[in-house]
C-alpha cells in the first residue's frame, strides 16, 4: 500500500522544464521588484496624511501625486501582471504535465512586457505623467506612457495564445479528458481578462496615444472614462482569480484537505467570464451621460457578480475544514486552530481571506447604487480596495511565493522565522490602515489627494489619519520582512536536497462528483458575455460615439 | 451535479440577501428620491438666457427659499467659491468643467457629482441646518487638487 503510494506520487510529480521556471522567476522578480517601490511609497502617503511630508528627502519624487501614480501604477498594473504572468505559465505546464506551447514565445511575452514596464517607469519617474492609474484625459501624459502600458496588455494577450495553445495540444494528447483544475482556472482568468482588455485597447491604441502625440485635437473625456471602466471592474477579477486558483485548487492540501466541490469550483471559474464584465458603470454612478437605467443594470450585475465569491467562501471554507479535521480538529470550530498557521504560506493565504471578506462586504457599499453618493471618491474606497488587491491578492501572491519561488530556485527559504511573523504584521497594519481610510471617507476626506497639505483638512480627520500613517508603517514593515526573505532565497540562500518543495494539489473531494461536461466548456461563455456586454454597454458608447467630441485639448498640471 | 445541503442553503441565503438589498436601494431611489445623476446633454438652468450667462458663475433666487447656482470648476478653482443661503433653501447646482475632470462633493450632505468636461452635472439639495458647508474636489486635477475647495454659507432666518 505505502509502496503504491510513493510510486504513484512519483509518477504524479512533474517539474517544468528549466527554460520555463526561469520564465516565470524573471516575471515574478520584475513584479515584485515593482512592488517594493510600490509599498515604499505607501509608507510615505500614509504619513503624508498624519501631516508628516517627507518628499523632499525622496530621490526623484517631486511630490505627493507623482508618488501616488507610481504606487497605484506599481502596485496593481505592473506587479499584479508581471507575477500573474509567471504565476500562470507555471500553473498551465505544470497542470497539464507539458511544456508550453512554446516557451520560446512566453519569453518574447517577457520582454515585450519589460519593455513596456522601463517605459512606464521612465515616464513615471521623470513626473511626465503623474495622471494616477486611472489616466483619466483630458489630464494628459507623455505619449511613452501610454505605449508601454499599451505593450503590458499585449503581453497578457500572448499570454492567453500560449495557455490555449497549450491546453489544446493537452487535449489532442489527453482526448475525452477534464482540463486539471489549475490549468483551467489559468484559461478561465486569460480569456475574461482578454475580453475585457478591449476596452482600453480601443482607449489608448484609438486615443489616447495619438492625442498625447498630437495626431488627434483632442479626447472624449466620458468616452475615455467608460472604455476604461469597460477594463477597469474587470481587471479586478484578473488580479482575483489567480488568488482563487491557490485557494481553491492548492490551499486546501496545504491544509491536508481536500477541494469540497469541484463542480461548483469550475462553475465560480466560468461564471466570472460573464458577470465581471457588464459592471464598470458602478464607477461611473456620479457621472452625468451614462443614465440611471444603465446604472441601475450595472449595479445588479454588480450584485451577481459578488454570487460566484459567496460560493467561493462556502466551498474554500469547507475545504480547510475536511483538512482540520483531518488533523483532529473537533466541535463547531476546533478545526480553525489545528489548521497549520505555522506555515507562512498557509497562514498568509487564511489571513487574506479573512481581510477579502470585509473587502467583500465594503465593496457591496461602493457598488449601492445610490448610497455611493456618500462615499464616492472618498478615503472609503482606498480602505476598501486595500482589503481586495491589497490583501486578498498581494497577501497571497506573498503567501504563494513562499514555496514559489522556493521551488522555482531549488533553494531553501532565507528565513521561516521572518516567513512567520509577515503575514501577521500585514494583517493587523491592514485591519488598523484600511480602518483609518473608511472612518476618514466617512467624515467626507476626499481620495487622492495630499490632505496634509489641504487648505481644508479638518481637526475630526486627525484620529483617522493617525490611524492610516500607523497602519501603513506597519504594513511597510512587513512587506520590508517579505522582500529580504524574498531577495534572501534569490541570493544569499543554499541549495535544498533535491524535491523538498512539492507542489500543493489539491484532491476533489469525490462525494460531491463532477460538473457536467455541457457546462464544462468556454465558447458558450464567452458568446453569453459577448451579448451581455452589447447589450448592457452597447447603447450608451454607441450614443458617445455619435455625439462624438475631441475639442478637450489636454493639460498637463502636474 | 451534486450539491451539498449546506452550501445549496448558503447559496439561497447570499442570494436572498443580495436581493433584499436590491429592493432597499430601488425603494431608496423611487420613493425616497435619492437619485444619481442621469443624461444630462439638454441639461442647463431653467432661464440660462438674459444676463445669465452659463460660461460664467453666478447664484440667483428664483422663489423665496430656491436659489440656482451656476458654477464653472477649472484648475484649481470653483467659481462661485461662496455661496450665501438663507437656511431652509432648495439649492440646485449646475457645474461644468473649463478643462479637465474635476468632483464636487458637499460634505455631510448627498451631493455628490463628477465634473466631466461637455457635460453638465446637476445636483438639487434643501439645507435646513444653518452653518458652513465645506465643499471639495474629490477627483485628482494636478498639482494643486488639495487647494480645490468652497463653501455653503447657510444663515439663520
Amino acid at each position: 500500500m505505502a509502496a503504491t503510494n510513493v510510486a504513484k506520487g512519483v509518477a504524479d510529480a512533474y517539474t517544468p522544464p528549466v527554460t520555463e521556471r526561469k520564465l516565470s522567476l524573471a516575471f515574478i522578480a520584475v513584479g515584485f521588484a515593482h512592488l517594493l517601490i510600490g509599498v515604499l511609497l505607501g509608507f510615505f502617503q500614509g504619513l503624508e496624511h498624519a501631516g508628516i511630508d517627507l518628499y523632499a528627502y525622496l530621490p526623484l519624487i517631486r511630490h505627493y501625486y507623482q508618488g501616488l501614480s507610481i504606487h497605484g501604477v506599481f502596485n496593481v498594473l505592473v506587479f499584479t501582471t508581471c507575477f500573474i504572468g509567471g504565476f500562470l505559465f507555471f500553473v498551465v505546464g505544470r497542470g497539464l504535465k507539458r511544456p508550453l506551447e512554446s516557451a520560446s514565445l512566453g519569453w518574447l511575452t517577457f520582454w515585450l512586457s519589460a519593455v513596456g514596464v522601463i517605459l512606464v517607469d521612465y515616464t513615471l519617474f521623470t513626473n511626465q505623467a503623474s495622471v494616477l492609474f486611472t489616466s483619466y484625459a483630458p489630464l494628459q501624459a507623455h505619449p511613452l506612457y501610454y505605449i508601454g502600458l499599451a505593450l503590458v496588455v499585449v503581453g497578457t494577450w500572448l499570454m492567453l495564445v500560449i495557455s490555449l495553445r497549450t491546453t489544446f495540444a493537452w487535449r489532442r494528447e489527453n482526448p475525452g479528458q477534464r482540463i486539471p483544475l489549475i490549468a483551467f482556472g489559468a484559461n478561465v482568468t486569460l480569456i475574461m481578462w482578454t475580453m475585457a482588455s478591449i476596452g482600453v485597447a480601443i482607449e489608448f491604441v484609438g486615443f489616447l496615444i495619438p492625442w498625447s502625440l498630437g495626431w488627434l485635437p483632442g479626447t472624449d473625456p466620458l468616452l475615455m472614462r467608460t472604455l476604461f471602466w469597460l477594463t477597469g471592474h474587470p481587471i479586478v477579477y484578473f488580479w482575483l482569480l489567480p488568488a482563487y486558483i491557490s485557494w481553491y485548487f492548492m490551499v486546501p492540501k496545504q491544509v491536508g484537505g481536500k477541494l469540497f466541490s469541484e463542480p461548483l469550483a469550475r462553475l465560480a471559474f466560468l461564471l466570472f467570464i460573464p458577470l465581471s464584465l457588464p459592471v464598470g458603470f458602478h464607477h461611473q454612478y456620479l457621472d452625468p451621460g451614462v443614465s440611471e437605467g444603465y446604472k441601475a443594470i450595472h449595479a445588479f450585475l454588480t450584485f451577481a457578480v459578488f454570487m460566484p465569491s459567496a460560493m467561493t467562501a462556502f466551498t474554500v471554507l469547507a475545504s480547510l475544514e475536511i483538512g482540520g479535521r483531518a488533523r483532529g480538529g473537533k466541535g463547531l470550530l476546533g478545526w480553525v486552530t489545528k489548521l497549520p498557521w505555522g506555515d507562512a504560506s498557509v497562514s498568509a493565504q487564511l489571513l487574506a481571506m479573512v481581510l477579502f471578506s470585509l473587502g467583500g462586504v465594503s465593496g457591496l457599499i461602493n457598488a449601492s447604487y445610490n448610497m455611493n453618493l456618500v462615499v464616492h471618491n472618498t478615503m472609503f474606497v482606498p480602505g476598501h480596495f486595500h482589503l481586495t488587491v491589497g490583501s486578498a491578492v498581494a497577501l497571497t501572491f506573498m503567501g504563494v511565493s513562499y514555496w514559489l519561488v522556493p521551488y522555482l530556485t531549488g533553494k531553501r527559504l532565507f528565513s521561516k522565522r521572518m516567513a512567520a511573523w509577515q503575514p501577521w504584521l500585514w494583517f493587523f497594519g491592514m485591519l488598523i490602515m484600511s480602518r483609518g481610510m473608511s472612518w476618514m471617507g466617512m467624515l467626507g476626506a476626499p481620495r487622492r489627494t495630499a490632505l496634509g497639505s489641504a487648505s481644508y483638512f479638518l481637526a475630526e480627520w486627525t484620529p483617522p489619519a493617525w490611524m492610516t500613517a500607523i497602519g501603513g508603517v506597519l504594513l511597510t514593515t512587513s512587506g520590508l520582512l517579505f522582500f529580504i526573505n524574498l531577495f534572501g532565497t534569490l541570493w544569499a540562500s543554499p541549495k535544498a536536497a533535491a524535491q523538498e518543495q512539492q507542489v500543493p494539489l489539491a484532491e476533489p473531494y469525490e462525494e460531491n462528483g463532477t460538473l457536467p461536461n455541457w457546462l464544462d466548456r468556454f465558447t458558450p461563455w464567452v458568446t453569453t458575455t459577448a451579448i451581455i456586454v452589447l447589450i448592457t454597454y452597447g447603447p450608451t458608447i454607441y450614443r458617445l460615439i455619435t455625439d462624438l467630441d475631441l475639442s478637450w485639448t489636454g493639460l498637463r498640471p502636474y | 451535479m451534486h450539491i451539498d445541503r449546506y452550501e445549496r442553503m448558503w447559496i439561497t441565503i447570499s442570494g436572498g440577501l443580495l436581493i433584499v438589498f436590491a429592493i432597499a436601494l430601488g425603494f431608496s431611489s423611487v420613493v425616497l428620491g435619492v437619485r444619481l445623476p442621469g443624461l444630462s446633454d439638454q441639461l442647463l438652468p431653467t432661464a440660462a438666457a438674459g444676463p445669465h450667462d452659463i460660461n460664467e458663475g453666478w447664484v440667483r433666487q428664483l422663489a423665496p427659499g430656491r436659489y440656482e447656482v451656476n458654477m464653472r470648476a477649472r484648475v484649481w478653482n470653483f467659481n462661485p467659491g461662496e455661496i450665501r443661503v438663507p437656511a431652509g433653501s432648495t439649492v440646485t447646482f449646475y457645474i461644468h468643467s473649463e478643462d479637465i475632470i474635476h468632483g464636487f462633493k458637499i460634505k455631510d450632505t448627498t451631493v455628490s457629482l463628477m465634473i466631466i468636461p461637455g457635460q453638465t452635472a446637476k445636483a438639487t439639495y434643501t439645507f435646513t441646518e444653518p452653518g458652513e458647508y465645506l465643499f471639495v474636489c474629490h477627483e485628482y486635477c494636478g498639482a494643486g487638487h488639495h487647494f480645490m475647495s468652497g463653501r455653503v454659507i447657510v444663515e439663520e432666518l
